[in-house]
């Protein structure tokens, strides 16, 4: 599914490089978490992922192709296989729900019979049935967020990316949210999340990846959060 | 592709730049309508020119029956075979001349009635009264006099015209007014693009939300680009369509009404609509297509996957 053979990355004007010599794995149907203080690198790893940077040097495999040797005008065709979430739900304001889910669908050609049919369902899928209607500003960060999910969720990905999803939302909301993922996940969709919520991840107990300066410092199956921060 | 789609993001992007919009409308209204006029004006040079001034500088008239009365050298009618016989070999031998066409009155009435196809004046004329000529190139075309004194009075010939003298005011007038058109043609296009390419960056900057979820969601660059393209494109079309009527009105108050340039200067065929219709597609290619190639290009940097 995701394949990283000793990756590296600098940025421009930046002495320190944002992820050296990073080599891993994910297969598909996994659930992954990124752990790592800001600054680790997490970001640049899924960057990488979704091909919005190239690597310096190394390679990311992601779905089977080499990332490095997509063309440009393929790229948004591979994107149309991974899902993304985002700490700040990135909502279109004047849209409504079931218009921010439509939207996604809308872009890529999709036919209108088919929008109709799946943002229902998709919608019920993320407990969202019945707030078709609402705009995201009358919605809790909670529900915007099963938005955001179901907006990525809808065109059925292979992977889902989700960078902090929990990050704006209180305790309990989150543990809703994570539900939400893990259901996702059992569907077979590979997911991987970067996160600072100790609590999630000691209680997911799911695989976790462990960056500190740019380095994978753990790769622990059923791991746990591990450092204070 | 999704028509709708398109035409409510365009409808959206319009409304919410509405005076960049109206200024890109402006920009490329004027400049359309400056580049229609100097084309224009380059045209109906070109139609007052005829046929021979860009290739001969001296006309020999040669006599006409109805000459007879008028001029001395004419005195005996129509030029005879020998004498056209002589004056051509005559002006062959001067060392000025380069070359030399014949023009029977046929053909000098044709040429006529094609410059004046659209003036009253074709209609007045029979070939007849059409005097044959030879039309003189020179090696130098300032040598006028040398021709002049040699036929001037000739028996045979009506007159020895510097076919340059009559118009050649009027043409640097108009020439130097074109080329003073297209100097600033060329500012207000470029002061056109750089608005249309302003206004696309803010449009697109004011939709990155929009865009950006497109991008992360895997739409193409056409899909993400396209509604900004279109937009900027109808901006154009719009002011084209204003840079239209402007041609328009302009020929109708300059020449027929308002200042009537017809009915003061009757001896000059204007360009008639056939003309000016004939320019106005030119104009909304134009605007049409020069704000979308803006957008595109002010997009490449700032849209990429």
């Amino acid at each position: 599914m995701i394949r990283f053979d000793n990756v590296s990355k600098t940025y421009p004007k930046q002495n320190r490089p944002a992820l050296r010599d990073v080599s891993l794995e994910i297969e598909k149907g996994e659930f992954v978490f990124l752990v790592g203080s800001s600054g680790s690198g997490k970001s640049t790893f899924l960057r990488l992922i979704l091909r919005e940077e190239r690597t310096d040097t190394g390679m990311v495999h992601v779905l089977g192709k080499d990332l490095a040797r997509l063309s440009n005008w393929k790229v948004p065709h591979m994107r149309r296989q991974l899902g993304t979430v985002f700490q700040d739900f990135r909502l279109l304001p004047n849209k409504t729900v079931a218009e921010n889910v439509a939207f996604a669908l809308e872009v890529i050609g999709k036919p209108r019979g088919t929008i109709r049919k799946t943002v229902p369902e998709v919608l019920d899928l993320v407990g969202l049935a019945g707030k078709e209607d609402r705009m995201p500003g009358e919605l809790s960060g909670g529900e915007q967020q099963r938005v955001a999910i179901a907006r990525a969720f809808v065109n059925r990905p292979m992977l889902l990316i989700a960078d902090e999803p929990t990050g704006n939302l209180d305790p309990q909301t989150s543990v809703g949210i994570m539900r939400l993922l893990d259901r996702i996940n059992r569907t077979g969709t590979t997911v991987v999340m970067a996160t600072h919520d100790q609590n999630i991840v000691d209680q997911m107990r799911k695989r976790v990846i462990e960056l500190e300066k740019g380095r994978l410092v753990r790769d622990q199956s059923r791991g746990v959060y591990g450092y204070q921060h | 592709m999704r028509l709708q789609f398109f035409l409510s993001e365009i409808g959206v992007g319009l409304r919410r730049n509405l005076t960049m919009t109206f200024a890109v409308i402006i920009s490329v209204a004027l400049s359309l309508a400056l580049a229609g006029a100097a084309l224009l004006a380059n045209k109906q040079v070109d139609s007052m020119k005829g046929y021979w001034y860009d290739k001969v500088q001296v006309t020999v008239y040669l006599c006409n029956k109805s000459d007879a009365g008028t001029t001395p050298s004419c005195a005996k009618g129509a030029v005879t075979d020998d004498q056209k016989a002589t004056i051509l070999k005559d002006i062959k031998a001067l060392p000025v001349v380069e070359k030399v066409y014949y023009e029977s009155s046929q053909n000098a009435y044709k040429n006529y009635e094609k410059q004046f196809k659209n003036s009253p004046l074709a209609t007045s004329i029979t070939p007849d009264q059409m005097p044959e000529n030879y039309r003189v190139k020179l090696k130098d075309p300032t040598k006028f006099a040398v021709v002049a004194s040699a036929f001037e009075g000739r028996p045979g010939v009506q007159s020895v015209e510097d076919q340059r003298a009559t118009l050649q005011n009027l043409f640097a007038l108009l020439n130097g007014m074109t080329r003073a058109a297209y100097v600033a043609l060329a500012f207000m296009l470029t002061v056109a693009m750089l608005l249309i390419i302003n206004t696309v960056r803010v449009s697109a900057f004011s939709r990155r939300r929009e865009t950006g979820i497109m991008r992360l969601v895997g739409a193409s660059s056409f899909y993400i680009q396209m509604p900004f393209i279109m937009e900027a494109a109808f901006a154009g079309l719009v002011g084209a369509g204003v840079a239209c009527v402007m041609l328009l009105g302009g020929r109708y108050f300059m020449i027929d009404a308002g200042l009537k340039l017809q009915d003061k200067i009757p001896l000059v065929s204007f360009l008639g609509w056939d003309s000016v219709i004939k320019v106005l597609p030119l104009v909304l290619l134009i605007g049409v297509a020069m704000p979308a190639v803006a957008a595109f290009i002010a997009l490449r940097r700032y849209l990429k996957v």
